[in-house]
């Protein structure tokens, strides 16, 4: 199982040599090595675009994957006192894990990969929806599944028809929390070669290249906030009752 | 036994890991320290501020939302930014702790404020009609009442001061984070096993310890639960005007 680090070196230290600074001479803002840029923007676009592409794809396997498990232990933890207090206990230990050490300690399993950071960031992910999807079942109104019982409605059928829409302002708000979460966290990944933005972030350091670091830490904050809204969207268009006040 | 196992077993069995300035001990001491540190600065600013917004009702908005927006910013992030930029930031101890603690900030400031919102109206109200001056009010009333809340952010925060300072190591900061980063770059797998489980083992004492102070600080005697706060009273029928005031 011996997993190769050879990458990381570079991954650390930055590239070789610091050829930003003299790659483009005539871009003032580029020599000047300031924070502000707009010639770093343009020149590097490529690298810019594929970093943030690699950031979203992270993010969207890991929230995805947090939300297919959430559920099902959703609904085990539903079942009994002792399960809900195992699956509790089992997400609040996850969650208390620093996300360098789970990282860490996946290494030995999944490797140098891109799984290695999915899989930590799903594990978060999950212990964030499964409280959140509890909370929103919990919170359904007994006498509206009393209704629902009384009209006919079959176990599966109340669920998906019943409950879990009812449930939808808590999943998404869990489901706000992770996403913006696990963007912040994904930079991280760049110690297994995969932390989209967070890789731009890491070479900067290593090459007091002020540019980079600056343009990725903004992306980053803006990816997060445009996912927020993108997801307050979604939750308005999901749950249309929930607007214009109760009526 | 081989594998990474046996790297474990192995790092952690040679005493030459645990000792010196590079040595386990040595950086989980400077990872409790700093975190100390960087927990005390922030509850210092973070609880008399909340205290006081919460006293007079104000800043809700801002003290329920920062946590928010605090989220989006990546700890590593900010952590690079802080390291680049000049004096008296820079790769030294003072920006390490302000980091630290701007990450503290908002689980405390969430809180403690909720947490003085809470207190039931009523009883803030009688304070005021026994003759408490609002200094009072804070600290006999307010203030204790607000406190298992106040505890659950100090522990929020603490746990997440534990988890960020990891992060120091890979900025040029010491702490248990840098022997992580020195195994990436030595491509040495007990020594990334090894610290990474020391680090897990302090975060979860960390959130164990202070779950349990928690716990008994909401079970004291003579102190109201969460339940029994609920006083259905409300909050205009308890107003009572002081009398000889």
């Amino acid at each position: 199982m011996g997993v190769s680090l050879v990458a990381v070196h570079d991954v650390l230290l930055g590239p070789p040599q610091a050829g930003f600074h003299t790659a483009s001479v005539g871009d003032n803002c580029l020599l000047r090595n300031e924070w502000v840029c707009g010639e770093y923007v343009t020149t590097r676009q490529e690298q810019i675009v594929s970093a943030v592409g690699e950031h979203l794809s992270i993010t969207l396997l890991s929230v995805g994957l947090g939300l297919l498990f959430a559920f099902p232990l959703a609904l085990l933890a539903r079942r009994s006192r002792l399960l809900r207090s195992v699956v509790m206990g089992a997400s609040t230990v996850i969650y208390t894990i620093p996300s360098l050490a789970l990282i860490s300690v996946l290494l030995p399993v999944t490797g140098l990969s891109r799984t290695t950071v999915v899989v930590a960031l799903g594990l978060y992910s999950i212990t964030i929806l499964v409280r959140n999807v509890v909370a929103g079942l919990d919170a359904v109104p007994e006498d509206v599944v009393d209704a629902a019982h009384g009209m006919g409605f079959a176990r599966s059928r109340m669920l998906w028809r019943v409950q879990v829409p009812l449930a939808l302002p808590s999943v998404f708000a869990g489901l706000r929390v992770a996403t913006v979460s696990t963007i912040a966290l994904a930079t991280i990944g760049f110690l297994v070669g995969f932390g989209g933005l967070g890789g731009l972030i890491n070479e900067g350091l290593g090459s007091n290249f002020r540019a980079q670091v600056l343009t990725a830490v903004v992306l980053c904050v803006v990816l997060a906030v445009l996912a927020d809204l993108l997801l307050l969207a979604l939750q308005k268009l999901m749950t249309p009752w929930t607007r214009g006040g109760a009526a | 036994m081989t594998g990474p196992l046996g790297d474990l077993v192995g790092y952690l069995g040679e005493p030459q890991s645990w000792q010196g300035t590079p040595g386990l001990l040595n950086r989980l001491i400077e990872h409790i320290g700093i975190s100390a540190l960087a927990l005390l600065a922030a509850t210092l600013v973070a609880v008399p501020l909340a205290v006081w917004l919460g006293h007079v009702g104000r800043g809700g908005v801002l003290a329920v939302n920062i946590g928010n927006a605090a989220r989006a910013v990546p700890t590593f992030a900010l952590l690079v930014l802080f390291v680049m930029l000049p004096d008296p930031l820079g790769v030294n101890t003072f920006s390490f702790v302000l980091a630290l603690a701007l990450f503290a900030l908002p689980p405390l400031l969430t809180n403690t404020y909720v947490g003085m919102r809470e207190v039931d109206r009523g009883v803030v109200d009688a304070a005021r009609g026994v003759g408490m001056s609002g200094w009072q009010v804070v600290m006999r009333v307010e203030l204790p009442l607000a406190t298992p809340l106040l505890m659950t952010g100090v522990r929020l925060a603490a746990v997440q001061v534990v988890a960020t300072a990891t992060v120091l190591g890979l900025v040029g900061g010491g702490a248990l984070g840098r022997i992580i980063a020195s195994g990436f770059s030595n491509q040495d797998q007990g020594k990334i096993l090894g610290s990474a489980i020391i680090v897990t083992l302090l975060a979860l004492a960390t959130e164990g310890l202070l779950a349990a102070l928690e716990h008994r600080v909401r079970r004291r005697p003579g102190r109201p639960t969460a339940d029994e706060g609920e006083n259905p009273v409300p909050a205009t029928t308890g107003r009572t005007v002081p009398t000889g005031v």
